[in-house]
């Protein structure tokens, strides 16, 4: 008996060991999603902030450049033909080469070389006649090599890099004429079709103008429905009714979002395609309900002993209402909006039906301007089949999570700087 | 036109503000005044800006549609159905603004004559209205204002409408999405049966595109069957929630119940960074480490794995989902009343014992509530499954496969340019009202289920 008895505790005790484990391997479980996820982003991405160069050397030759005037001018240098130059300067490279050869040289190096070669010239117009070295953009391909992203030793024909541009990396790099340095215009230079000279500068730009347009839409809205339900709103049917939209409105999919920008902002209101300004609308649409239930909980949250003090000094509603309550709430209210402007920030799918998924290679200045987003650029790059685009996809991730983790930092602060305990 | 109006009337609204306060401390030196000197300003600004505004955003409404009747009344006679009506009201418009570029008949060129002629008087016609409106209004606050009325409730009765109107923002775009939505899919039914949508076992909707002239209604009704993508949506949900319910459900219940204060503080913001992370960048992940991963394990089992697998998609978006599971039951569960517990133990029974038998009974309607809220999410989820899942609408219960759910199937549809009147169009906003149907339907269950279980215990 007295043996059953402990045999039945020690089971006990077992099922309770157990059933902390399975929590402690959910947990763990959980935790080790998070860490494969980073390091795979983190791994792929940080190579993209390193750009790869080919040096070689460019004779500014006048003949070449067919420039006749003695002391040529600006529009000389501008409107010279620097197409043989530039051929030249990359043919140096192996002058045995026949010349029907010569693509395989060319496509070591990104297909604007003759706009790199033009812009040094016209940076430096004393280089005319001289022979100067010269740094080359270096194709995807050639990029990928250095970083060690391709295989080297699997056969040629599987491979992006043929035999002789290896030869002729492995020649330049011993010579150290490959450099790596960081890369800027990953930053500066707007979308393109070649992953070398992608950049996210237009993405960038859309992101921030959609942003400013929602927070435009969606704060003051917001605040000033928050206030009226928590303070102002008698206690009946129709309010109800408002506060359960509001409820509901929050669980919607972001993309009936984008069927709703699509069908009124676009057909209706017939609103430009493609620009942040319908973005930005769309999106507040979404946040609207996020910041209006975290403005009232942050009304909510300030004791009722303030309303009464100025209640009791002879103030209205309104004005108790406006220069205590609402001042009072700010900093919940703000830390929600920056929450709920992150959650936007992070939205792809309505983007995507407004047409901001259009292929823009110029960095927008207005919110009216095409434009697309820091996620709709991941979502566009990652449809393509180049290697060279999951760095940049990988680097793109690292931007816009360092945004997100900003943001929230950001609202922590103020929810935590700003905000009055009451006890 | 219209920006040089607004900015006039908000300036106006300004000026008189700085008029009306200077306005009440002359007054202050006969009368005694009945509100601070700011409300007087207050007073004419709002009797400035509001009933101007209002005018101007009813005409800005109105405007096109009263003038649109008044250019295709010359068409009456010609007995058009309504989309050719629309189609030379477009032309006329284009030839207005001078950027068509078809034939242009005499008639055209009248109308579009016409156009110019109706949208010149309709400006001018506006800018006088607005600018009668800004002088009346002005005059009558002003002459209340010398009267030297009560200022202050004047201004909290408007203000309190200005925030009541703000508060029907919310309701404002339900309404929105309702109609867009309904609009649009009420034209698609008209076109395909909605018994074949709901019911058609063959997605296809790419067959239909004919360029000109109207597709072959026996194609219609055999390519835009749902159900597969009704089907391929609650599959890869089901998968998800494979995924995010035991793992969610254990997190929450050691969190609240067994984990000490530091775990506590640092594993639970942790885990709530997966539902901060946008869902494109899942999407990613799964298109590039997921699914090949899974494919590859597939492959060493002998298997035949798609690269782009449901199983991938709807794994990596349980993962996305943990959060809100674990946090969810974590609140319900920490709301169970203390007494249950002590009670519970005070019988012997060891602390998993307590939370098998006696929390997990009392906080069932809360998880049921969460995990609801959850299958709404990973119904409504998009990117995961556009980048992850494919495209095409299988109809299979194969998680090795690919297969596509409503979402997705939208993207795809929607784009790049698309042609509003085509039915290919259409169904996808027939796709959104079904998706909006069911999300609401799980949302509303799930939020009066939770709220009965908070009032049950507060």
């Amino acid at each position: 008996m007295n043996s059953f008895k402990k045999n039945l505790l020690k089971k006990r005790y077992n099922a309770e060991r157990r059933f902390q484990w399975y929590g402690k391997i959910a947990i763990g479980l959980a935790l080790t999603f998070l860490a494969v996820f980073m390091f795979q982003i983190f791994s792929k991405g940080y190579s993209a902030f390193q750009k790869t160069w080919i040096v070689t050397e460019v004779h500014y030759d006048k003949e070449l450049l067919l420039i006749d005037a003695e002391s040529p001018s600006k529009d000389d240098l501008e409107n010279a033909d620097y197409y043989d130059v530039a051929y030249k300067a990359m043919t140096s490279l192996d002058p045995g080469l026949p010349e029907e050869e010569d693509r395989q040289l060319i496509q070591m190096v990104s297909y604007k070389y003759e706009t790199e070669v033009k812009d040094l010239l016209l940076k430096n117009p004393d280089f005319l006649g001289k022979i100067v070295p010269i740094k080359l953009t270096a194709s995807d391909d050639v990029d990928q090599v250095h970083k060690g992203n391709y295989p080297r030793d699997i056969p040629e024909e599987n491979r992006r890099v043929n035999d002789y541009q290896l030869q002729i990396y492995d020649m330049l790099n011993e010579r150290g004429d490959i450099l790596s340095e960081f890369n800027i215009s990953f930053f500066t230079s707007p979308d393109s079709r070649e992953a070398e000279l992608a950049g996210i500068a237009s993405s960038f730009m859309g992101t921030v103008f959609s942003i400013l347009v929602c927070l435009a839409f969606s704060f003051p809205v917001a605040v000033l429905a928050a206030i009226y339900l928590e303070e102002f709103a008698p206690k009946n049917k129709f309010t109800d009714f408002i506060e359960v939209n509001i409820n509901n409105l929050a669980a919607v999919p972001s993309i009936v979002f984008g069927l709703l920008g699509l069908g009124v902002l676009l057909a209706v209101f017939n609103l430009p395609r493609s620009t942040p300004l319908v973005g930005g609308i769309t999106l507040s649409l979404m946040t609207l309900p996020t910041i209006i239930i975290a403005a009232r909980a942050s009304l909510k949250a300030v004791p009722p002993s303030i309303r009464e003090a100025a209640l009791a000094m002879g103030a209205s509603n309104m004005q108790t209402t406006m220069h205590h309550t609402v001042p009072l709430s700010m900093p919940g209210t703000l830390s929600g909006t920056i929450i709920g402007l992150a959650q936007a920030l992070g939205e792809t799918a309505p983007l995507i039906l407004i047409g901001m998924v259009a292929f823009v290679n110029t960095i927008p200045g207005t919110p009216v301007d095409p434009a697309a987003s820091l996620p709709v650029q991941i979502y566009i790059w990652s449809e393509s089949a180049e290697r060279g685009f999951v760095e940049k996809v990988s680097a793109c991730i690292m931007v816009l999570l360092a945004f997100l983790i900003l943001m929230n930092l950001a609202a922590q602060i103020v929810r935590h700087k700003f905000e009055k305990k009451w006890s | 036109m219209n920006l040089i109006l607004v900015t006039f009337i908000i300036l106006l609204a300004f000026t008189s503000y700085y008029f009306g306060r200077k306005k009440a401390l002359v007054i202050q030196s006969s009368q005694r005044l009945t509100a601070l000197p700011k409300f007087y300003g207050y007073y004419l600004a709002a009797w400035c800006a509001a009933p101007a505004l209002i005018i101007f955003a009813l005409w800005s409404v109105f405007e096109p549609s009263i003038v649109k009747t008044f250019i295709l009344q010359d068409y009456t006679d010609q007995n058009l159905t309504k989309n050719e009506l629309q189609l030379i009201y477009t032309k006329v418009k284009s030839l207005a603004a001078g950027t068509y570029t078809g034939n242009i008949t005499n008639f055209l060129d009248e109308s579009a004559n016409k156009y110019i002629q109706l949208k010149g008087i309709a400006n001018s016609a506006k800018v006088a209205i607005i600018l009668a409106i800004l002088i009346l209004s002005l005059s009558f606050a002003y002459r209340s204002v010398q009267k030297n009325d009560r200022m202050r409730e004047p201004v909290e009765i408007f203000l309190k409408w200005v925030l009541f109107v703000a508060s029907l923002g919310a309701v404002l775009v339900t309404i929105g999405i309702v109609f867009s939505l309904l609009f649009e899919a009420i034209r698609f039914f008209q076109a395909v049966k909605i018994f074949d949508f709901i019911f058609g076992t063959h997605w296809y909707p790419a067959k239909t595109f004919v360029r000109d002239g109207q597709p072959d209604p026996e194609l219609m009704k055999d390519a835009f069957g749902a159900v597969p993508l009704f089907a391929g949506t609650f599959f890869i949900a089901f998968i998800a929630m494979c995924v995010a319910i035991p793992i969610g459900l254990l997190s929450g219940i050691y969190l609240s119940e067994y984990a000490g204060r530091g775990v506590r503080k640092y594993a639970k913001p942790i885990i709530e960074i997966l539902a901060g992370i946008p869902t494109v960048v899942y999407g990613f992940f799964a298109a590039l480490t997921v699914g090949p991963f899974v494919k590859e394990i597939g492959n060493a089992m002998g298997l035949e794995v798609s690269a782009e697998s449901a199983l991938a998609a709807g794994a990596v978006m349980g993962v996305m989902i943990i959060p809100f599971i674990s946090s969810l039951s974590d609140d319900v569960i920490t709301a169970v009343p203390q007494n249950l517990r002590d009670g519970s133990y005070a019988m012997g029974a060891t602390k998993s014992e307590t939370v098998k038998k006696v929390i997990f009974p009392a906080a069932l309607p809360g998880i049921v509530g969460s995990i609801l809220l959850a299958v709404s999410r990973a119904v409504g989820e998009t990117m995961i499954v556009v980048m992850a899942s494919g495209l095409a609408a299988n109809l299979t219960m194969n998680p090795l496969e690919s297969t596509s759910t409503i979402t997705a199937q939208i993207v795809v549809i929607l784009i790049g340019d698309q042609q509003f009147g085509d039915p290919k169009t259409q169904s996808a906003f027939a796709l959104g009202i079904s998706l909006f149907i069911v999300t609401l339907f799980l949302n509303v269950i799930a939020l009066s289920v939770v709220k009965k279980y908070r009032e049950k215990y507060e």
